[in-house]
């Protein structure tokens, strides 16, 4: 019953009749600090991450942003390759793996993803060593909030809010400046000339961060986040995820150090309470396996330096599966997670094969709709069609186009005099395609409009189409 | 809206808002289910052995609730949304639409500008104003004239050097602003039936196709007394009324015998919609210069 949430009850002003608040603000969660494994994984982890985050706008690639999500001209630059509109499945397929990669980490090791690299949990985190650092750990917060305003508590509770703007400022800057290109951004801003829409998203972004990590933190993933709706699903027999052991631990009481206490009838447990004071989403882990529970490992840490200082093994709580707590036996290679793994690396090796090989121009052809299925002029059966050119290189081309059709007819091809595009530009060209009556067999036959860029040979693009006559 | 539904409206629309608030704030709280057992902290609902816990709602949702009313109620005073009041802004969609027209006219005058006063010929060497120029023709002509500009039945090709009214800038533009209206009038009430047969042998025979001599005869009198006024003593058309060329082999109609009689029978009525109210000046500009250069494209063999 300790996950419960205190229900704050109501005397009626008769006294016999109790009312229960149906809507409560949550206690706020202050979180012991700790040191072990799970913790410095998780921050060599985020380091690299972050920084990645906060200063991959800043790196550029033959004098423009490598990575730029240019929003207006509807380009996506990515180092080098360049994404338009018509690349949307390629963020499709993207999602849709990244989506199979979290399945088949969870089906190996339960939330990890929650408790280690969500930036949700990450920038909690960050913010919570803000309020180390300005007002000392748990305990002491705990005094300070408690405590009437004082000159100190002023400073201290500044300087974490100080500290909390100051990041959910930066996380704001690196994000617009995805969108907006980071050095006009800060130009910009410098010059009070920025854009208006940058401005908002700018303040949007920084209030949504300070809010976000420094007010709703545990409660996103407990009440908002949609996978931690369903990753339960995602959960099997042999899933790591972090169980205490109750074989070991139970019965649970305090003892003096060095006692044999299974003499006592007493488990490993000495009920001190650190795997609960540091938990971030504020569970008893040793209830068993919760919802709210995000793999993080602090407990695991908090527990195993407890068991240290008392000459107990370590692992009382641990990642561990319910086989294992059963069996003593991890099941690793199972169906599921083969299957997983398979269809994974098939679709990012797809993936990545599309993408190396994506030609820089785009085609697409239409026959023009008239009134007639084709037109007939001196002798030769017309069929008129809109070429849909792309030119998604950083250079400009000239194109030209050619007509692959059937051996032995004198197609004979009218277009304008010069198809020039500039990089990221797509130009509708009309072109008419004409075959002599008296050489026209069928009804009906498959022809292909082959673009080509005239300085290079290799920038190539071909679309299929029907070219259609009169009745045979 | 009258006056009887802008209440309507309006009574109906705060009273749910005033409802749905009121319901929202009585139910914050409910008299506990078993006042025996103050630790029973269940709603009673069993399922499998499963017990449903009554907590309660995290306050911020709640709030995020309240935060929707005043939305609803702001919206309601700032936008028309209350019967016939129409919101302290003053917005209104046509005003919207105006702005947006304003603006995009704006920027059209920009890329539109320098071609005012270029002469058509010059526009049509300029690669980016033949893209605009191929854009709108593709988006306004190109349903009648083909997406190439090669014609359809009844729509005249513009990509050979064959002109009705004339290919010079200043005719295209002329074609273009105050549209063209081509009547070839009927003439079987004129000629009879038997004038429209050899009628259309005499033309037949003018274009260089088969034809019976002897109709042709006759026919060539009846050219000779009707048709002349508009196509010329030799058939030759006359651009200043539209009038075709019947010795060529360029027919929107059709050049069988069948379609050419039937033309001269019912007449034929050809209609070139006015673009000036539509596409405006500048666009127009644009546009005959993509015409222009149309009769000026490459034909290859492939």
């Amino acid at each position: 019953m300790s996950d419960l949430i205190p229900t704050r009850d109501e005397q009626d002003g008769e006294g016999d009749v109790r009312y229960r608040m149906l809507y409560e603000s949550e206690d706020k969660v202050y979180i012991r600090h700790i040191r072990g494994l799970y913790t410095r994984v998780r921050k060599y982890t985020g380091l690299p991450l972050l920084l990645g985050y906060f200063f991959l706008p800043w790196l550029n690639l033959d004098g423009q942003q490598a990575v730029l999500f240019d929003l207006p001209a509807r380009k996506f630059h990515i180092f080098w390759a360049t994404f338009g509109p018509q690349d949307g499945f390629l963020l499709a397929w993207l999602l849709i793996i990244a989506a199979f990669a979290l399945f088949a980490v969870t089906t190996w090791l339960g939330r990890v993803w929650c408790g280690f690299t969500c930036p949700q949990t990450v920038w909690t985190m960050m913010f919570i060593w803000a309020e180390r650092v300005c007002q000392g750990d748990r305990s002491k917060r705990m005094k300070l909030d408690e405590a009437p305003w004082s000159t100190e508590k002023v400073l201290r509770k500044g300087g974490t809010h100080a500290i909390w703007l100051l990041i959910a400022f930066a996380t704001a800057l690196a994000f617009v400046g995805y969108f907006y290109g980071i050095r006009d951004l800060v130009l910009d801003l410098a010059h009070f000339r920025a854009h208006p829409q940058g401005v908002f998203w700018l303040a949007f972004f920084t209030f949504a961060t300070y809010f976000n990590a420094g007010f709703l933190r545990e409660q996103v993933c407990k009440y908002m986040c949609p996978y931690a709706r369903f990753q339960s699903v995602m959960y099997d027999q042999d899933t790591l995820a972090v169980y205490y052991d109750t074989k070991r631990g139970e019965t649970r009481g305090p003892r003096k150090k060095g006692i044999d206490y299974r003499a006592e009838g007493m488990g490993d447990c000495i009920d001190c309470y650190w795997c609960v004071q540091v938990c971030p989403v504020d569970i008893d882990i040793r209830d068993g396996m919760q919802y709210e529970c995000i793999n993080c490992g602090l407990c695991v840490d908090a527990c195993n330096s407890v068991m240290d200082k008392m000459g107990y093994p370590r692992g009382l709580i641990r990642f561990t599966s319910e086989d294992e707590l059963e069996t003593g036996k991890t099941n690793y290679l199972r169906p599921r997670l083969f299957g997983y793994a398979l269809v994974l690396a098939a679709m990012l090796g797809l993936f990545v094969q599309h993408v190396a090989t994506r030609s820089p121009v785009g085609v697409e052809v239409q026959r023009d709709r008239g009134a007639r299925m084709f037109r007939e002029s001196r002798g030769s059966i017309q069929n008129v069609y809109t070429v849909k050119i792309n030119n998604m290189d950083q250079k400009p081309h000239e194109f030209d186009i050619r007509i692959e059709g059937k051996k032995g007819y004198d197609y004979s091809l009218r277009k304008p005099r010069e198809i020039y595009l500039k990089s990221g530009e797509l130009y509708a060209v009309p072109i008419r395609v004409s075959v002599p009556k008296d050489q026209l067999k069928e009804t009906k036959h498959n022809i292909v409009v082959v673009v080509e860029a005239v300085d290079d040979p290799s920038l190539r693009d071909r679309h299929a189409s029907v070219f259609i006559g009169p009745k045979k | 809206m009258s006056t009887f539904w802008s209440i309507w409206v309006i009574v109906l629309t705060l009273t749910n808002l005033g409802l749905v608030t009121w319901i929202l704030f009585a139910n914050r709280k409910v008299a506990v289910s078993d006042q025996n057992e103050p630790d029973n902290q269940t709603t009673g609902h069993v399922y499998d052995g499963i017990e449903e816990y009554d907590n309660p709602l995290p306050r911020w949702w709640f709030m995020l609730f309240v935060a929707t009313l005043v939305f609803a109620a702001l919206y309601l005073a700032i936008y028309p949304g209350l019967g016939n009041f129409k919101g302290f802004s003053g917005w209104t969609s046509h005003k919207q639409l105006e702005r947006h027209q304003e603006e995009a006219q704006a920027r059209f005058q920009e890329s539109f500008g320098k071609y005012q006063k270029m002469p058509i010929e010059k526009i049509a060497e300029s690669r980016e104003a033949l893209k605009m120029g191929a854009r709108i023709f593709a988006n306004n002509c190109a349903v009648c004239h083909g997406a190439d500009g090669g014609g359809n039945y009844g729509f005249p090709n513009l990509t050979d050097n064959y002109w009705r009214y004339g290919g010079s800038p200043e005719k295209i533009l002329e074609t273009l602003h105050n549209g063209r209206q081509g009547v070839m009038p009927p003439q079987e009430p004129v000629i009879g039936e038997e004038g429209v047969k050899d009628a259309a042998e005499y033309v037949l025979a003018l274009s260089g196709q088969e034809h019976d001599a002897a109709m042709a005869a006759k026919g060539k009198k009846i050219f000779g007394t009707v048709c002349m006024a508009c196509h010329g003593m030799d058939g030759k058309g006359n651009q200043t009324i539209g009038a075709p060329n019947l010795t060529d082999d360029i027919w929107i109609y059709g050049s069988s015998r069948e379609e050419i009689r039937h033309t001269i029978r019912n007449g034929r009525h050809n209609q070139m919609p006015a673009q000036k109210d539509k596409l405006r000046e500048d666009k127009i500009r644009l546009v005959a210069a993509y015409v222009y250069s149309l009769s000026r494209q490459q034909e290859v063999e492939q």
